[in-house]
This record gives structure tokens, sequence and C-alpha cells, in this order.
């Protein structure tokens, strides 16, 4: 899943690890799975991320992010962005779900529930506040590119998804 | 500069979207319900990530220093190839539902092709695109059916929306010189083997949502020339304005 093609130095992952995703400080950009390598070549670190969405406008930040964990911990680094291969939220860690659940927002189903959901009216997105699946989608499109609105008719709660790319 | 057949084809991609987006982005703050005011600026924000992807890559390929920036905001109008759908104005909702519908219909036809490019920097744009520009197409044809097939007034709208935008659609399969030279290397998609899917496609949709199909064969064209309609320059004014006024700023 989350190791498809990734290249990362493990005396890197711990300073990546601390880099959180800008709206959601409980997560780690490594448990995104936007970071695909981390290599240090004659001492400079090279870190290779990839976008959730085109338009993310949190990658800049994230890339900022990175250079200036790898500054304080003593690196000359370079961000380059790659687009290939895509990322999908397959790459989302379990700790990253969880996270995401933590903090109000209902992790991305598989690509068929996620359809059945978007499109079919289902209920089978379960509430973060009270763990119902009594949730009906209130709008595909949230407050980011990633999310969608949703409404949980037992505890009343609106909430974020976050929508599977796939 | 090397290689200035893809550079020109690339423009003739990005630059649908960059009036597209801006079109959209025109919607924020005045949408017809909380609800479609945040998709519409959504969708203008996915189109604005694809954009500049390809004009970051765009600009590595004139190589004189000139920036995405540089090519989304300071070219005249003239130098502008997308083609006169993405900027038609909007005068209504359904106009606004209208352009986008018959343009992503198109659009995921040709990221579909596109996808398969030889060249492996538009591949990986294309392949990224495609998720979510088939959240674009279905969001657009589900208003096409409301609106077609909602009210008496919501239907008279709509239908009036596709008889005026029906103009604009043949241009979608006209091919410059340098979109040609792309197909024969294999890097761009040959457009004039998706006219009938997409004719097809939407016509079944239009008679889903209870809309009669135009039937006018006078077609408008001229956008990939950099001929635009008279909507092209007011646009620009808006789109170009602080970087005219203020040259050179940054955040």
């Amino acid at each position: 899943m989350t190791t498809i093609e990734q290249n990362i130095d493990p005396i890197l992952i711990a300073i990546l690890e601390k880099v959180s995703d800008p709206e959601i400080p409980v997560l780690s950009i490594m448990d995104m799975g936007v970071v695909r390598s981390a290599v240090i070549e004659n001492d400079i670190v090279k870190v290779q991320i990839t976008p959730t969405y085109s338009g993310c406008p949190a990658m800049d930040v994230i890339g900022d992010d990175i250079k200036a964990a790898l500054t304080k911990a003593g690196y000359t680094s370079e961000v380059e962005l790659i687009l290939t291969p895509a990322w999908t939220t397959d790459w989302i860690t379990p700790r990253g779900r969880k996270a995401l659940e933590d903090y109000g927002i209902a992790a991305p189903l598989g690509a068929v529930a996620d359809k059945d959901v978007l499109l079919h009216g289902k209920r089978l997105v379960k509430c973060p506040q009270c763990g119902s699946t009594n949730t009906r989608m209130v709008s595909q499109f949230g407050s980011t590119a990633c999310k969608a609105q949703f409404q949980c008719d037992d505890c009343q709660e609106p909430f974020d998804y976050f929508k599977c790319l796939k | 500069m090397k290689n200035e057949n893809l550079y020109k084809y690339i423009l003739g991609i990005a630059d649908n979207s960059l009036i597209l987006g801006q079109r959209l982005g025109e919607l924020c703050g005045h949408g017809p319900s909380l609800e479609t005011d945040i998709a519409c600026t959504n969708l203008s924000l996915d189109l604005l990530g694809q954009v500049r992807s390809y004009y970051q890559y765009a600009a590595k390929i004139v190589g004189d220093g000139k920036t995405e920036d540089d090519i989304a905001m300071l070219r005249t109008e003239r130098e502008y190839i997308n083609v006169l759908l993405v900027e038609q104005p909007n005068t209504d909702f359904a106009y606004s539902m209208g352009r986008q519908f018959l343009f992503d219909v198109y659009h995921l036809l040709v990221l579909n092709e596109l996808q398969k490019s030889k060249d492996l920097t538009l591949a990986a744009i294309a392949t990224k695109s495609i998720k979510e520009v088939s959240y674009h197409k279905r969001f657009s044809t589900d208003w096409i059916k409301r609106l077609g097939d909602g009210t008496e007034e919501s239907n008279k709208r709509m239908q009036a929306a596709i008889d005026d935008l029906w103009t604009y659609t043949d241009e979608l399969f006209h091919q410059t010189e340098a979109d040609k030279a792309m197909v024969a290397e294999g890097i761009g998609v040959d457009v004039t083997k998706l006219k009938d899917a997409y004719y097809q496609e939407v016509s079944d949709i239009l008679q889903e949502a209870t809309l009669t199909v135009p039937e006018s064969k006078y077609f408008q064209k001229g956008g990939k020339q950099g001929v635009h309609t008279e909507h092209m320059g007011f646009l620009l004014a808006e789109l170009q304005y602080m970087q005219r006024a203020y040259p050179n700023m940054e955040w």
C-alpha cells in the first residue's frame, strides 16, 4: 500500500514524521503517503513528494515545511514535486486513517463503497462523532478539494469525509 | 525555441483549463447556493492545479527564465489559444453548467487518450487529472439533468443555454498545425477521432434531461488561432490586472 515504490532513508524518517499536514496538525505527511523518496546524495537531502489533488494549496507549504525541518536537523535539502505514480487514498496508512477519524474527518472508503456513497446515497460512512452509519452526503464538494460534506442523522453533527481518490 | 510544437500543444490544452478555471472562479461568492458556490470553486481549483503542472512543463521547454506565472498572466489576447466555448460568460447558472458539461465530456475523452502519450510528463498530468475531471463531469451532468428535467423555467433556461453554446462545440475537434505534429509523434491526442463519441454522449444526456439536441450546423471557431469572442478582452483584464498594475509583485 504505502510502501509502493517508496525510497526513504531510515535516518530521515523521524524528521519527516514530524512534518504535518498544514490543515490537519495531527496527521503526518508520512501517514498521508505524499513522501515518495528521501535520500542523501553528496550531503544534500533530496526529497520527492507527490500532490494529493492537482490544485492542493497545501503542497507548497508542505514543501517549505520539509525544508525547514531538515534545515533544523542540520541538512541542506531540495524538494521536488513528482506526478508519477499518481497519489491515491490507498497510500494513507492505518495510523493516518485513525488520525483523521480522531480529528473528526471520516477516512476514505474503498473505491466501490465510495461511489455507492457519493453517487447512490448509500449510508456507509461512519460518523466520527458518534460512530453511527446513519449518515448522508450533503455535498460532494466540501471545504477543500479532497473532502465532501456529510451530516449524521443520529447525532445531527455535520462532518467532512475524505473522498476516495483512486 | 526547441520544440515549439510541443510548447504550443501544451498551451492548447492548458489554456482551456485556465480560462474555464477563471470563469468558475468568478462564481466565488455569487453561486446560486452555498453548496454550488463551493462546488464551482472546487472545480476551478482542480483545473488551475492542472494548469500549473502544464505551464511549469511549458516553461521548462521555453527555457529562457519564463515562469508558469508569465505564461498564465502576461500573454496578449491573441497568444491565448483556448477554444471559444470556455470563455463564454456566466450569463446564468444554466449557462455556467451548460458550458461546464459541454467541456467536461470533451475533457474526459481527451485525458483518457492523453494518458497514453509518449511524452511521460503529459501522460502523468493526464493520469492525475482524470480522477478529478470525472468528478467534474458527474457534477455538470447532474445539473444538466436537474435543470433540464426540472421546472418549466429551469428547462427553458437550460435549453436556451444549450442552444447558444452549441455553436462552440465543433471547434473542440479542430487541430492546429502544432496539434497535428504532436499527434504524428505519438505525443498528442487526435481529437478528430473523439467527435462521434462526444456528440453521442452529449445527445444521450440532453435527451435524458428532456432537452432538445440543437440541429444547427453553423459553428463558431477561431479561439485556437487566438481570435477570440468579445468576452475575452474583459476576462483578461480581470485575470491580468494585478500583474500588469504591479509588475514583478510577489506575495
